[in-house]
This record gives C-alpha cells, sequence and structure tokens, in this order.
C-alpha cells in the first residue's frame, strides 16, 4: 500500500522511524515493531546509514518488515551510491514489493563513524526524486527503456520546517515538488508557532506533510540536539520543563506529555504524523493516546 | 592546465538580453581559451544589440588587477544589466564578488586538462566541472562552496548557515540564496532537476 493513497483519500497518515542495528540481527528490531508499532502506525519508516554511521542495509531491513505484515518505508541516501546503483536500490524495492520510498541528499560521510569513506553524492534529493519518477516512466537516467511494466512508489522527501533559514529550505522544497515529490516527513517540531508559519507557506505546493516529532528523553539530550542537529531548536522552556523532575523525565513522561502537546497544537495544520522514536518505540502507544490519536 | 568551452549560441543569446558588458579573459597560459569562436559569436552579439562593450583584458581571477583593469570601464558596468564573462570559472566568481550587485553571468564552462593546474588564486576555486552553473547561482560555484557539491538547492545539514561539514565554513548555499535574494533573481532556482555529468568530453 502507497501512503500517497491515503493522503488522497484525506486520511491523516501516521508513521515511525526504525534504525537497523550495527550488526544482523534484526529480532529485537522486529519485536519492537511489532509490540509499538504495528496496527497503531501505517508505515514504518526505515532509515538508511543515519547519521553516517554504517548499519545493516534499509531494502533488507524493510523486506523483514514486510514480511512482518508492517508496511516499510525504504529510506534512500546519496552519500553511499552513485546514480547507477541508486536505480539499482529501486527496482531491487519494487521487486520486493516495497512502495514506499523517502529520498534524501544524506549527511556527510565526515560526521560518521567511518569517516574515511568516499562521499558520493552523484546525486542529491532532487535529482534522485527527479530519476525514481523516470523509473516510473519505464526509463533510467541514461534514458535506457526498462523491460516490462515500470514501477511505481509512493515518493516522499523531507524538509526542515524549524530551520534558521526556513526560506532556502522552502526553495528547495520547491525543487522537490518539481521534481516529484508527492509527500514530505518533517524535521523533529519543537516549536509549533514556527511549523505553523511554515505551513501557511508549504501549503501553496499542494503537497501533503507530515509533522516529525521526537520524544525528548532529557534535557542533555535536548541541548545537545540545538548545539549539533540542524533544523531543530528546543525552547527553553521545554529544557526547563525536562530539567524539572528528572525521575519523571527519565521515565519518558514528560517527554511523551511534550510530544503530545506539540501534535494537539499542529495537527490541524498538516495531514499527517512521523515519530522518530530514536529507541524509545516503547513509548509511541503512550503518545499517541495523549495526542487523541 | 583548464580548457574553457563556450556555452550553447542559444544560452549566450539568452544571458545576453538586457543590457551587457562583456568581459573576456585571455589571461594565463594556464587556461585555453576559445579566443576566435569568442570573437566570432560576440560580433554576431553586438549585431542584435544590447552589447554595450566588450573589454579583453588578463588575469581577471586577480581582485586587484581586475579592479584596476575595469577601472576604466566602470561607467559603462555601471549602467548595464548584465556583465557575461568568457574565462575560467575562477575569473566568472571573483568577478561576480567584485560586481556584487551586478547580475554576472559565465559565458563559457570550464574542464580540466591533465597537468598542472596553475595557480588558483585566493579564496575562489573552480572544480572543472565541465558545466558551469554560476548563472543559475549567482556567481558562487556550487561545486566548491558546498561541501557536497550540490547543484539542487541546500541540504538539510545546516544550521545558523554554517556548513554541517564544518561549523566555521559558510554554507554555500545559505551564500547563493542570500546572493539571489539581493540581487532580486530567486526566480532563477526554479530550474529543473539538475544532474551532473561526470563524462568529460576526452580533453586530448
Ligand atoms: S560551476 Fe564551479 S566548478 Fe563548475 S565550471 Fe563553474 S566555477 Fe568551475
Ligand atoms: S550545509 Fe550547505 S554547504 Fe554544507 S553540504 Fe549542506 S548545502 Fe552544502
Amino acid at each position: 500500500m502507497r501512503v500517497t493513497e491515503l493522503f488522497q483519500r484525506g486520511e491523516f497518515v501516521i508513521t515511525a522511524e526504525v534504525g537497523p542495528p550495527k550488526g544482523f540481527h534484526v529480532g529485537h528490531l522486529m519485536e519492537e515493531a511489532n509490540n509499538y508499532l504495528k496496527g497503531r502506525v501505517t508505515a514504518v519508516n526505515v532509515t538508511d546509514n543515519q547519521s553516517s554511521v554504517m548499519r545493516l542495509g534499509s531494502l533488507a531491513t524493510c523486506k523483514a518488515l514486510l514480511d512482518e505484515g508492517l508496511t516499510p518505508i525504504c529510506q534512500l541516501t546519496c552519500r553511499d551510491r552513485n546514480r547507477m546503483a541508486l536505480q539499482t536500490e529501486v527496482l531491487s524495492a519494487a521487486m520486493f514489493g516495497i512502495e514506499n520510498l523517502l529520498l534524501l541528499t544524506g549527511d556527510h560521510t565526515s560526521l560518521g563513524d567511518n569517516p574515511q569513506s568516499k562521499p558520493v553524492f552523484d546525486l542529491d534529493s532532487v535529482s534522485l526524486i527527479h530519476a525514481v519518477k523516470k523509473l516510473e516512466e519505464g526509463e533510467d537516467l541514461g534514458g535506457n527503456k526498462l523491460v516490462g511494466d515500470p514501477p511505481k512508489f509512493a515518493k516522499g522527501a523531507v524538509v526542515s520546517a524549524c530551520s534558521d533559514s526556513v526560506d532556502v529550505q522552502l526553495a528547495k522544497m520547491e525543487a522537490k515538488v518539481r521534481a516529484g515529490a508527492e509527500y514530505f516527513q518533517t524535521q523533529a517540531v519543537f516549536q509549533p508557532e514556527m511549523f505553523i508559519k511554515f505551513m501557511e507557506k508549504a501549503k501553496g505546493f499542494g503537497v501533503p506533510v507530515m509533522l516529525g516529532v521526537i520524544i525528548p528523553k532529557s534535557a542533555r539530550m535536548a541541548s545537545y540536539m540545538n548545539a549539533n542537529v540542524a533544523g531543530i531548536n528546543v525552547p527553553q522552556e521545554i529544557l526547563d520543563e525536562l530539567n524539572k523532575d528528572p525521575e519523571k523525565t527519565k521515565a519518558g513522561i514528560t517527554g511523551v506529555e511534550i510530544a503530545a502537546r506539540i501534535v494537539k497544537e499542529c495537527k490541524a495544520y498538516c495531514q499527517g504524523l512521523h515519530i522518530m522514536a530514536l529507541g524509545w518505540e516503547s513509548k509511541v502507544p503512550d503518545l499517541l493516546a495523549q495526542a487523541g490519536m | 592546465m583548464l580548457i574553457t568551452q563556450l556555452k550553447s549560441k542559444d544560452t549566450i543569446e539568452s544571458l545576453a538580453k538586457a543590457k551587457t558588458v562583456i568581459i573576456n579573459c585571455h589571461g594565463c597560459k594556464e587556461v585555453y581559451f576559445p579566443e576566435h569562436e569568442a570573437a566570432e559569436l560576440q560580433k554576431e552579439l553586438v549585431e542584435n544589440g544590447n552589447i554595450s562593450e566588450i573589454i579583453t583584458t588578463d588575469y581577471i581571477c586577480n581582485p586587484e588587477h581586475q579592479a584596476l583593469q575595469l577601472k576604466k570601464h566602470m561607467a559603462k558596468i555601471d549602467s548595464a544589466d548584465t556583465v557575461l564573462v568568457f574565462s575560467c570559472g575562477v575569473g566568472v566568481q571573483t568577478t561576480a564578488q567584485s560586481l556584487a550587485d551586478k547580475r554576472v553571468y559565465a559565458g563559457c564552462d570550464t574542464y580540466p586538462l591533465p597537468g598542472f593546474q596553475g595557480v588558483t588564486p585566493l579564496e575562489f576555486d573552480c572544480g572543472q566541472c565541465g558545466e558551469c552553473y554560476l548563472n543559475y547561482t549567482g556567481g558562487i560555484c556550487p561545486i566548491t562552496a558546498c561541501s557536497k557539491s550540490l547543484v539542487n538547492g541546500q541540504c538539510g545539514g545546516s544550521k545558523n548557515g554554517k556548513c554541517e561539514v564544518d561549523k566555521d565554513m559558510e554554507c554555500g548555499w545559505e551564500r547563493i540564496y542570500r546572493k539571489l535574494e539581493a540581487l532580486n533573481k530567486l526566480d532563477t532556482l526554479g530550474y529543473p532537476a539538475k544532474i551532473r555529468d561526470f563524462n568529460h568530453p576526452d580533453a586530448d
């Protein structure tokens, strides 16, 4: 099932993100997905060497989730593969019956755990979206015909709604829409008023946008994100809230309250919700319940 | 050693639609410049009107030298809308910075030729990508000013205008966007997805 079909029916789509392990044992990931995500979210994003840390592949993990009866969204970045390998990966996804893609540029190799790697970036998010669209039209980027029926995907992309350069991000979003992006997931939002302002402009593109949320685990994590993660800015009030009752914060109760509040404030302005649990998959049911989903 | 090649006639004509000053750089021995073809094409541009001055000079990649060379032409440049530069990518970038409020366009693409690259001056760098993007990017090279050499806009990693790879480095796409904003030319970003060509013509 493609998430775009649900957007077309006017449904509010909920997705959650999982990160493959550093290793090839997916038992724990499957357990978490089965216990906390199955039946609660429409689809599960699988990250592609997130933060440039080498892990098990997105495509293989997607296939395992599909076999468990979940709907995977395969994330694909341009950091590790040239255009040939990317197009191959897209065709392989189609063969497995994976119909949802999220197409990104990817973090630079120097930020990760194999910093000596060659950063590829033969394509970027925009040209990758274009490449997938061409494959859907039965041709590769070199202009060569595919054999048999072409594949069909829901082509997703990302945008930083609370970026300190939101106008530059909107220009990139527009380029992605032009290239064929059909839905967007945002970077984690901690400033609902900024998100709502962003949506005023973004809605003009006529493409569904899913609010990104992270359940903050501690004030330290939030401060770390403020200093190091692009597009995330956790306001002082939220830092104070996380600092107030360390036990409650450690148990995840504060984080879930914060995330649920953000969802409630923003949901009328967007078409879906994307949860980046970062290992706290077990908190997703609580978050959804508190947000009234 | 570099080789510069003229962009297509259609492209160059479309760049010289408004009142234009042309700058040719016949500068250094490190760059092969297609003098003859450029002269022919510029003759046609002059016949079509719009060209208010053709300046032929050298070493425009050196900002001080360039300022000196352009001094006596500044009145013409000030009254033009566009400055069309026929040089390697470094020359165009230097011009785009020194004439910051002008729409500075590149008339050439720059390719590498095996061998010694020559003296790359100061802060500008040309990656000799073979398909000069400076006309879309306000004269700031996306190949060398962006850590990922992105050609379709900013990635999600820029924070406070800095690049994700190096917090001391300005994000190239932040600079490009702000430059186009200042020139009132943000519409140039409305191009269809650009895809780099790594299949360079054999430079031999
Ligand atoms: S875009 Fe940059 S690398 Fe390419 S020719 Fe122009 S200046 Fe050189
Ligand atoms: S932060 Fe800016 S300069 Fe750095 S890779 Fe991204 S777009 Fe390029």
